[in-house]
């Protein structure tokens, strides 16, 4: 195949071969940085949480005012959420994961430390926190039952209350203790005492976003009991996954009758699996939309190479004609302008992977991305020449079917 | 002479009926992604009080302890309950207000009616007059009712209308996490967006409901909602409200002030810094003075009020309606083209190179504006599917006047921009060799 006279002929018509070339160089840089921005947004949604989501029932409820009796009535809304059918465990906490909101605490691996070492979020539990959560220890133990402090007794005012142990996952245990067994160490949080780890989890993820990809499982379990005032979160573990709505439903029957003067927060009152959803919404419009614009960009680009593709074939009908006439086969045709749009494609495409570097380059800057991987551009090139000689195929085809006769017409 | 060209413009896309209609669906499609992303951007970035956002700032002060201090770093965006009260009693300012968030549990006196929450606002008496309240009833309550920590409620319509049935409700009780509250005032419907005055409270989600004196939540002991950020173990005095007290080293309170002139801003920017260094100087703050006083449009654009997300879409779009051109532009050059027989005749008859390019002009005028005609359409499709996305500010994602005219002037410039060069190479085309027999 003479590469020859197709670059003459292109470049008599620069300018319907610039635009093609330009079309398919933006095409090309969107497209890579839109998938890659899909793959980031669908590995943030299939973040291991660490906990057992399809089993897990989440209550949310509130009292009027003050209640004098919130830590008694807790207790009987464990025992009697616990002796429900269907349950295996249940647990109150004042925070969960997959909602906006967290406690949050700095730590710190000496007392007199300036600046934090990280920032960990602060689950409060009781001994059932573990097994309600679904939680799996690889180190160490869970809290026993004497090891528990009442969350009034140590909020206290001018309470000098030391919180002795705490469990914490494993990538905390990672960055504080790095190669080290981390049972048995110590660090500062909560007060102005030690706390000593018992025991580490292998994932427990934290609520909101706070921690960016490196911190987002910077979680630490406290041994404190908290009355259904703090935070208001009752987990319950089902046994079996089919009948979560019926237990969700008895759950919130059973915590109505128990205190009557209570609100129940309806819309944070869900399974699990129903909260993440929703939690993650946004990430999933942003999937769909991207790969919405992704099709959009490829019909676009196809449309407009096909438009002036059959526009060249009509422009160039005597000189196919007389190709036909000398000899050319039909093939012969049809591989010229396939030939043609491949050496257009890979002008497009080489200009679009520079694009596409200085595309990430930016959103790296703005929006915190990590650097475009080296795969993308492979895959978007063959991506675009197969669209574009998928499009050129139909007006080339057109072209091959021109008869030797139109050469020597004279109109 | 426009009408002439017009017509011929007309004729031609009767002649390329499919050419013409990928250039007006590649247009559509373009400026509908674009309109939808615009507007939902445009929305998210609007001045929430446009006559007073000049004349409001928020202020901040820097109170927290030397651990964790990194020199050169933004001082708290919220108040420690100390500072807030001492600037409020100082009242420096036209107007100054300390507010924060928080819940209220509503008991209905209506039978049938089961109790409920409903969000909540502390604030001092300011707040309703600074930020412009629309009342339907009554009105705010004055700086005596916040001293002497009265029962009084300011309800929002929503409110009033779930309770009284939209009445005249001024006088009633209020029954609120199990005390009475007398309604001194119901606001009008009032939806400011954002929600400037505090950016840790869902700042685009609706009004609070209920609003009372700050210093009777204190005394009441009400739960707040927001964000409160401690430095320090409050647990070291003996404070029975915590973390919540006077003296506790947390900051949790939004603190804003109206000042008339730059002057007054000055002044006001000056007695922060004395205040700061007054604070140094008697032991309780220990970083050195900075001090912010920011007006609402700086605030917002300091706390990134877009979200990342609706950036990132805006560009995609533009880049989407980019290619969409760049489409058009190869689809007019062959169009254009394809007609170089007929341009060639009409040269021959007299017009001129500016004539042929002015109906070259007029033609791709005329595609971006059915194109802008359809990707209206597009755009009002895009903006339904928008909000019907379960987040807080997707209800906002309405198209108005001057989203509605942005989107003919952007189809019809950039069908004028994408038109420019095949118009140009139109008017180029050498009459004689048009006109021989090929």
């Amino acid at each position: 195949m003479e590469l020859r006279p197709i670059l003459t002929t292109l470049r008599r018509h620069k300018t319907a071969s610039a635009l093609i070339v330009l079309e398919i160089a933006l095409s090309c840089a969107i497209i890579c940085n839109a998938m890659f921005l899909i793959s980031q947004r669908i590995d943030h949604l299939n973040r291991v949480s660490g906990l057992a989501e399809n089993e897990l029932v989440r209550v949310q409820l509130t009292g009027i005012g003050k209640d004098d009796n919130d830590v008694a009535l807790t207790a009987t809304d464990l025992a009697a959420l616990r002796a429900l059918p269907g349950v295996r465990d249940a647990t109150v906490t004042n925070e969960v994961p997959f909602v906006n909101s967290s406690w949050n605490s700095s730590v710190n691996m000496s007392k007199d430390q300036q600046q934090p070492t990280l920032s960990s979020t602060v689950y409060m539990a009781d001994d059932h926190f573990i097994n309600s959560f679904g939680l799996k220890l690889v180190a160490g133990r869970n809290f026993g039952a004497d090891e528990l402090i009442d969350w009034k007794t140590f909020n206290a005012p001018n309470a000098k209350v030391a919180i002795p142990s705490v469990i914490i996952t494993r990538s905390m245990a990672d960055k504080l203790f790095p190669g080290q067994q981390a049972v048995g160490k110590s660090f500062y949080s909560w007060g102005d005492d030690p706390m000593r780890v018992v025991g580490v989890v292998e994932h427990l993820v934290r609520p909101s976003e706070q921690g960016g990809d490196v911190g987002h499982e910077y979680s630490m379990i406290l041994p404190l009991r908290t009355p259904y005032t703090v935070g208001g979160n009752y987990v319950i573990r089902v046994t079996d996954p089919a009948r979560r709505d019926e237990v969700l439903k008895a759950a919130i029957d059973t915590l109505k009758r128990n205190g009557p003067s209570r609100i129940i927060l309806a819309d944070n009152t869900m399974t699990f699996e129903a909260l993440r959803a929703k939690y993650t919404q946004q990430d999933r419009s942003m999937v769909w939309l991207l790969v919405a614009v992704c099709i959009a960009l490829l019909v676009v680009t196809a449309l407009g190479i096909v438009g002036l593709a059959s526009f060249w074939v009509q422009q160039r009908t005597k000189q196919i004609g007389v190709r036909r006439a000398l000899g050319a086969t039909r093939g012969q045709i049809l591989r010229y302008f396939q030939t043609e749009n491949f050496l257009l494609a890979t002008l497009g495409i080489v200009l679009g992977m520079m694009l596409a570097y200085g595309i990430n380059q930016l959103l790296m800057g703005k929006y915190e991305l990590p650097r475009l991987p080296a795969l993308y551009l492979p895959v978007g090139a063959v991506a675009l020449w197969l669209l574009g000689q998928l499009s050129v195929l139909g007006p080339a085809r057109r072209a091959a079917a021109v008869p030797p006769a139109v050469a020597t017409r004279s109109v | 002479m426009f009408a002439y060209y017009f017509d011929l413009a007309l004729r031609s896309f009767r002649r390329n009926k499919a050419l013409t209609a990928l250039m007006v669906l590649a247009i559509a499609l373009g400026i509908g992604a674009s309109m939808t992303t615009l507007t939902v951007f445009h929305v998210l970035s609007g001045d929430p009080i446009p006559n007073k956002s000049r004349q409001l700032f928020v202020a901040q002060l820097d109170p927290a302890s030397k651990d964790g201090y990194i020199p050169g770093e933004e001082p708290a965006d919220q108040m420690t309950r100390f500072d807030a009260e001492t600037l409020l009693r100082q009242h420096r300012g036209v107007h100054q207000a300390m507010m924060t968030g928080g819940s209220a549990g509503i008991e209905p006196q209506q039978a049938g009616m089961d109790p409920f929450y409903a969000d909540a606002r502390y604030t001092s008496a300011d707040f309703f007059q600074m930020f412009d309240a629309p009342f339907q009833y009554g009105n705010g309550w004055s700086g005596r009712e916040d001293d002497k920590h009265e029962r009084v409620a300011v309800i929002a319509s929503d409110l009033n209308k779930k309770l009284f049935g939209g009445g005249n409700s001024v006088g009633k009780a209020l029954r609120v996490n199990g005390h009475d509250f007398r309604i001194v005032g119901v606001l009008a419907p009032w939806r400011p967006t954002p929600k400037f005055y505090d950016m840790y409270n869902d700042r685009f989600g609706e009004l609070e409901q209920v609003f009372v004196p700050f210093s009777t939540s204190r005394d009441l002991e009400m739960d707040r909602s927001g964000s409160m950020d401690c430095w320090d173990d409050h647990r070291d005095n003996d404070d029975p409200e915590g973390e919540a007290g006077v003296n506790a080293p947390c900051t949790w309170i939004q603190y804003w002030v109206e000042l008339d002139t730059p002057a007054q801003v000055s002044a006001y920017h000056q007695y922060l810094v004395n205040y700061s260094d007054q604070q140094r100087a008697s032991g309780r703050f220990e970083r050195p003075t900075n001090v912010r006083l920011r007006d609402v449009m700086t605030w917002l654009d300091v706390n990134k009020i877009v979200p990342g997300d609706v950036r990132l879409q805006l560009w995609l779009a533009f880049g989407f309606l980019a290619v969409c051109l760049l489409n058009t532009v190869g689809l007019l050059l062959a169009k254009f083209l394809r007609r170089s027989s007929e341009i060639g005749v009409r040269r021959a008859l007299g017009a001129s190179r500016r004539a042929i390019f002015a109906q070259c002009l007029v033609e791709a005028g005329t595609i971006g504006l059915v194109g802008g005609v359809l990707g209206l359409g597009l755009a009002l499709l895009g903006l339904w599917a928008v909000r019907q996305q379960p987040n807080s500010y997707n209800a906002l994602a309405h198209l108005d006047v001057t989203m509605l005219l942005t989107t003919f002037l952007i189809a019809i410039v950039a069908s004028l921009l994408a038109g420019l060069l095949p118009a140009w190479r139109a008017c180029q085309v050498a009459p004689a060799i048009q006109l021989k027999s090929q």
